[in-house]
Parts: structure tokens; C-alpha cells; sequence
């Protein structure tokens, strides 16, 4: 793991942002660029763009459990949350409710609203660890759906709210499949950057302190819970922007959005992917989303009962933690530190055995 | 690089506070249960002084320690730092008067590098502990923290992850770590445990090396290093003080001997 400055303090030349980003990210950012070029418009919209949604959805979890040990299944209640406040404030065929208000403060107010969401939920999980935090936001998570079912006054009951769609900025339909895919490319990209720039800066490192030690950051002056809380109000946001775009991906919110189940879907997306790293959620949702899509017309064609793709994804997941507990990031570190092994000695090549 | 000019630079505010004790516990006691870990300490130190607390295991010093820096509330007692009330004071707020500690166990972080463990010891007590902005090469801190690893002598293994270190290192970065910031008064915590000879030598040139106005006490039971670095001892035994005197005396004192020195089977 790099430190704080490895990128600066131990090299004599300072080098440019652009001349440290690995040649891995430019030919991976060149592949995102031109791939509308070559695939379908279904693919863009429904593949790419509910990827890049439920990534970062995921990696506002990743932030949580990577960097800050807490493990939280309310990250789909505050994406659902922010998608409601949108709904709410904004334009939506329930016309009684929503309020019409113009994007540029309805966005800004549904995100804020959903951080101090996330933050009082955050300042009652901080409370408890590992199994308890696990219990109490999926419990917060139960009860916001069930909220959400039962209140006709805000939310609209079970049916929810449909046609809520994004705005008609610079005059392009953000819900075309390609304008579609590059907002949620530009949303992906920046929370990835977000998160990995933050990991590195003071309230980064000191979140990754809290994780491995919070009585030793205690004794060193930091705020333990503080930080807690503060990383849930982060992550908050990161959710709420992947929660605003699924709300307009699909054009409805519904309290089927935000149920157990999605949350437990964050949850698998993360740990398929794996918890070290911002890229690892990505990784997980293509995966989740491509065995999602197309799980059914496999089971079909091998003459199964196509309403059990859920089993494959189960499967799936099952064998990602057996075969490795850090996801599809710790098989890939795995398979970086065996080629760099000797296969007669074991020892790591370069290595001086004696 | 000597350890009094790395830290000259960050002490601006040792000075405040200097007259009276830099430590007083009186009547501090701390109870688990039906087990009174201390009874009755009374214990003055001045600023700038260099204390050994000696004592067999379960004696109380650790839990001393902790009760000074807050680890433990203490169970009746009242403790003053510099004039100042510490008693019910959180873990965070005596940190940030110039108090440290390091652990008899190193506590440290295990998924970060060297670097980045001083680095939050300096960050611990100073602003911007919140900051989403990563420091720039000229930041004061950053500075500072690479001072304090090529005091100890990690700078070769100063991006290595703690984990990986042994455990002779980890000490030695304890001992960086409380040494961050602008300390006024340290508790060491048996820092010269597990160490080489080479490395508790070099463990005394730092300890010694401090500058004059940081006091600090150790809790050591390697006689030689404590009785070399400090100006008084004072002796615990079942959770109380029984005997305090500079180390000379105390090394020649005859019921110390009985109890701690195995003189008493002469």
C-alpha cells in the first residue's frame, strides 16, 4: 500500500497528476470512451449504466467496510432515499406530491438531506460493531422499506412513484442510452477518484486508522466517533448520487428499490468485487449485472426454470468466497504473487533465499 | 539526526504551565470488581523530569498509565496535568495537552505504512484531522513525520507495511509515534521489551536525548535501561507506592532488593 507521499516526498522530481496515472487507467478510460461506438444501445443503458449505478452504490459500502471496518446494509436505503427525495421535490406523474421544484435545487436538496439521513443512521451504528452494525442498518434498512410501503402522505404507498426522469440539460435527453451511459460514466469515474483520493488524504488514513486500532486513534487525539459518523455521511452522499441515477434510470422509485433484498444485493456486489479497493465494487456490479441479465436465458437454454438466475448468482457468490474471501481483487492479487514466484523455491523472485 | 532538534521545532508551547507539576495523582485507586488494582498513589512530577516506575507484574503500573492518559477512569482520585484537572477528561483531550504513551503491546496500524502511522500520531494533534485534502510535499507535518522515522531509524523500511515489520521495529515506531506533535510529558510503557542490545542502546540515546523540557515516565524491567535514564524511581508493589528515591538509593535499598532484585535471599 502506497503512503502519503510516495507519489511526492521520496521523489526528486515532482510528477503531474496525469503522468502518475498507470497506463492500465488510460487504456482502460480510452476502452470506456469509444465503446459506445461498437455495442447496442441496450447494452449502454441497461449494462453499462446499471453497472456504473450499483457500483457506486457499492462503493460508498466499500468506503465503509474497506477503509473504515463497518459493514453497513443501509447503503440501498440511502441510494432509495435520495431517489425519493428527488421524486418528492421534483417532477413525477404523482403530481399531488411531487413539487415541481427545478432540478438545479432539487438535487442539491435531495443529496443533502440524504447525508444527514445517513449521518443519524451512521450516529446510532457507530454505537455497535462487526455482526451488531451488520444488524442494526439492515434493520434500518427494513424499516425504511416497510415506511415506504405503508406512508401514502409522502411516499406514495407501494406503488411509489413513476416518470421521474432527469433533467433536459443543454438540450440532451440524459436518458438516451448514450447521453445516458456517459452521465454514468462521469459519476462512476469521479466517485472512484473521490474515494481513492480520500483514502490517502489525513481523513482518509485516519478512517483506515479507526479500522485497524480505535482505541490507539483515540490515544493519538482523534475523535473516534466522530470519524465514524463522518465516513457514514460521505458514504451517504456517494449513495445518494447512484440513487438519484437509478431513480432515473428506471424513471420510478418504489419501495421494491429499497427492500431487503437489493440491500443484501450491495452487500454481495461488494464482496464479489472485493473491499480493498475503490475498483473492486465495479467489478462486482458488472459481474452481478451481466449474471442478473442474462442468467435467465442460460438456465433457459440448458432447459432449466428460468426464475432461479437468483440460484446462479447464489452460486456465484458462493464460490467467489470460498475460493477467496477478498473477491475477485484478492484472486487477482493472488494470481500477480504466484507468477512472481519461484515455482521450485517458493520464494518471491528476486528474493535471495539465504 | 539528534531527537532535541527534531522536536525543538514543534514545542512552541512547552513553556505554558511550567510552574507547579507537570503529573500529580492524589489518592487516584482504580477497583475492578473486588480487585483494587491501585490504592491510595500519590505521585508529583516535576516538569521535565525522567521517572522509572518499577515493580514486579500485576504491581498496578500499567493500569496507572492508563488511568492517566484515560484509558480507565479511575475509581475515586483526582489527576492534574500542568495545573489542569485531567480527571474526567476523554482519552483525545489529554492527548492534545501534550500527553503520550506507548503501549506495553504495540498498538499500532497494521494495514498502513511506516510513514503513515507517524504521520496520524502528528495529525492526531493538530488541525485538520477531517481534512479530504491530501498534504503537499512542503506540509509542515509531512516533514515532521519523516524526521521522527529517520530518528528511530525506519527510513529504510519507511512505506513497508506495519505488519511486516519486526517486532524490534514496531517498538522503535512507538517510540516515533509518541514523540509527534509537541509532547510535554510521555508515558513509555516497557519500550525496551523484545529489543536486540543493539537496539536498547539505541533506545537509551533517544531517551536520553530528548530535550531537557519533556518529561516523561517509564515503566521498564530491564533495570539497567531504567535506572540509566531517569532521575527518580519510584516502586510499586500490589498497587501501591512503597518506596521512591533516586536510582542510586534505590538500587542499594534493601527491602527493594527482597522484593524486586532477589536480594533478599542473601
Amino acid at each position: 500500500m502506497a503512503d502519503i507521499t510516495s507519489t511526492s516526498a521520496v521523489r526528486d522530481r515532482r510528477e503531474t497528476w496525469l503522468e502518475q496515472v498507470p497506463p492500465a487507467y488510460w487504456v482502460l478510460g480510452i476502452i470506456l470512451l469509444v465503446i459506445p461506438a461498437f455495442v447496442s444501445p441496450f447494452f449502454m443503458f441497461q449494462i453499462m449504466g446499471w453497472t456504473f449505478i450499483l457500483g457506486i452504490i457499492s462503493l460508498s459500502l466499500m468506503f465503509l467496510g474497506g477503509y473504515g471496518g463497518m459493514v453497513s446494509l443501509a447503503q440501498m436505503a440511502f441510494a432509495g432515499f435520495a431517489g425519493y427525495m428527488v421524486a418528492i421535490f421534483g417532477d413525477s406523474a404523482i403530481t399531488n406530491i411531487s413539487q415541481g421544484w427545478p432540478w438545479w435545487l432539487v438535487i442539491p436538496l435531495a443529496l443533502l438531506i440524504t447525508v444527514i439521513f445517513a449521518t443519524a443512521v451512521g450516529w446510532l451504528a457507530v454505537r455497535t460493531e462487526g455482526i451488531y452494525t451488520i444488524m442494526i442498518t439492515l434493520a434500518i434498512a427494513a424499516a425504511f422499506f416497510y415506511f415506504t410501503r405503508q406512508n401514502y402522505e409522502i411516499f406514495n404507498g407501494f406503488q411509489g412513484f413513476n416518470s421521474v426522469l432527469p433533467p433536459m440539460l443543454f438540450g440532451v435527453d440524459w436518458r438516451g442510452p448514450y447521453a445516458f451511459y456517459y452521465l454514468t460514466l462521469f459519476w462512476a469515474v469521479a466517485g472512484y477518484a473521490a474515494v481513492l483520493y480520500i483514502s490517502r488524504a489525513p481523513f482518509g488514513l485516519a478512517l483506515q486508522g479507526v479500522r485497524d486500532n480505535p482505541r490507539r486513534m483515540a490515544a493519538l487525539g482523534y475523535n473516534v466517533t466522530a470519524h465514524r459518523v463522518a465516513a457514514y455521511a460521505f458514504a451517504g452522499f456517494l449513495a445518494g448520487i447512484g440513487g438519484i441515477l437509478l431513480t432515473w434510470q428506471s424513471s420510478q422509485i418504489s419501495p421494491g428499490t429499497v427492500g431487503i433484498a437489493p440491500a443484501i444485493d450491495i452487500l454481495v456486489i461488494a464482496v464479489i468485487g472485493g473491499l480493498r479497493h475503490p475498483i473492486g465494487p465495479f467489478i462486482g456490479a458488472l459481474i452481478y449485472v451481466i449474471l442478473k441479465t442474462f442468467a435467465v436465458d442460460i438456465l433457459i437454454a440448458l432447459g432449466l426454470a428460468g426464475e432461479r438466475f437468483q440460484l446462479v448468482i447464489g452460486i456465484g457468490f458462493l464460490a467467489i468466497v470460498f475460493f477467496s474471501p477478498d473477491g475477485i481483487l484478492g484472486l487477482w492479487e493472488k494470481f500477480r504473487a504466484s507468477r512472481n514466484r519461484d515455482p521450485l523455491t517458493g520464494q518471491e523472485r528476486g528474493d535471495n533465499p539465504l | 539526526m539528534s531527537v532535541a532538534s527534531v522536536m525543538s521545532g514543534h514545542a512552541a508551547n512547552t513553556s505554558q504551565g511550567t510552574a507547579g507539576y507537570a503529573l500529580e495523582l492524589r489518592d487516584v485507586s482504580k477497583k475492578f470488581g473486588a480487585l483494587e488494582a491501585l490504592g491510595g498513589i500519590n505521585m508529583s512530577v516535576r516538569p521535565g523530569e525522567r521517572r522509572a516506575v518499577l515493580g514486579s507484574n500485576g504491581a498496578g503500573k500499567t493500569t496507572l498509565f492508563n488511568c492517566v492518559t484515560g484509558d480507565f477512569a479511575p475509581t475515586t482520585g483526582a489527576i492534574r496535568f500542568f495545573g489542569e484537572d485531567i480527571t474526567s477528561f476523554p482519552a483525545q483531550e489529554r492527548i492534545r495537552r501534550g500527553l503520550r504513551r506507548t503501549y506495553q503491546i504495540s498498538l499500532l496500524f497494521n494495514g498502513l505504512t511506516v510513514f503513515d502511522n507517524v504521520y496520524l500520531a502528528c495529525r492526531g494533534v493538530s488541525r485538520g484531522r477531517f481534512s479530504f485534502l491530501r498534504p503537499g510535499r512542503g506540509d509542515a507535518l509531512v516533514q515532521t513525520a519523516e524526521e521522527l522515522v529517520e530518528m528511530v531509524n525506519l527510513q529504510d523500511v519507511r512505506t513497508t507495511l506495519v505488519s511486516d515489520l519486526s517486532y524490534g521495529q514496531q517498538r522503535q515506531l512507538e517510540i516515533a509515534m509518541a514523540l509527534s506533535g509537541a509532547p510535554r510529558f510521555i508515558l513509555f510503557d516497557e519500550p525496551a521489551a523484545g529489543l536486540s542490545p543493539t537496539e536498547r542502546a539505541e533506545l537509551v540515546n533517544i531517551l536520553t536525548g530528548l530535550p531537557g523540557h519533556v518529561g516523561y515516565i517509564i515503566i521498564e524491567h530491564d533495570m539497567d535501561v531504567a535506572l540509566r535514564v531517569s532521575d527518580m524511581v519510584t516502586m510499586m508493589h500490589n498497587g501501591r507506592i512503597f518506596k521512591e528515591g533516586k536510582p542510586a538509593e534505590i538500587e542499594e535499598d534493601p527491602e527493594v532488593q527482597a522484593l524486586y532484585l532477589g536480594g533478599g535471599h542473601d
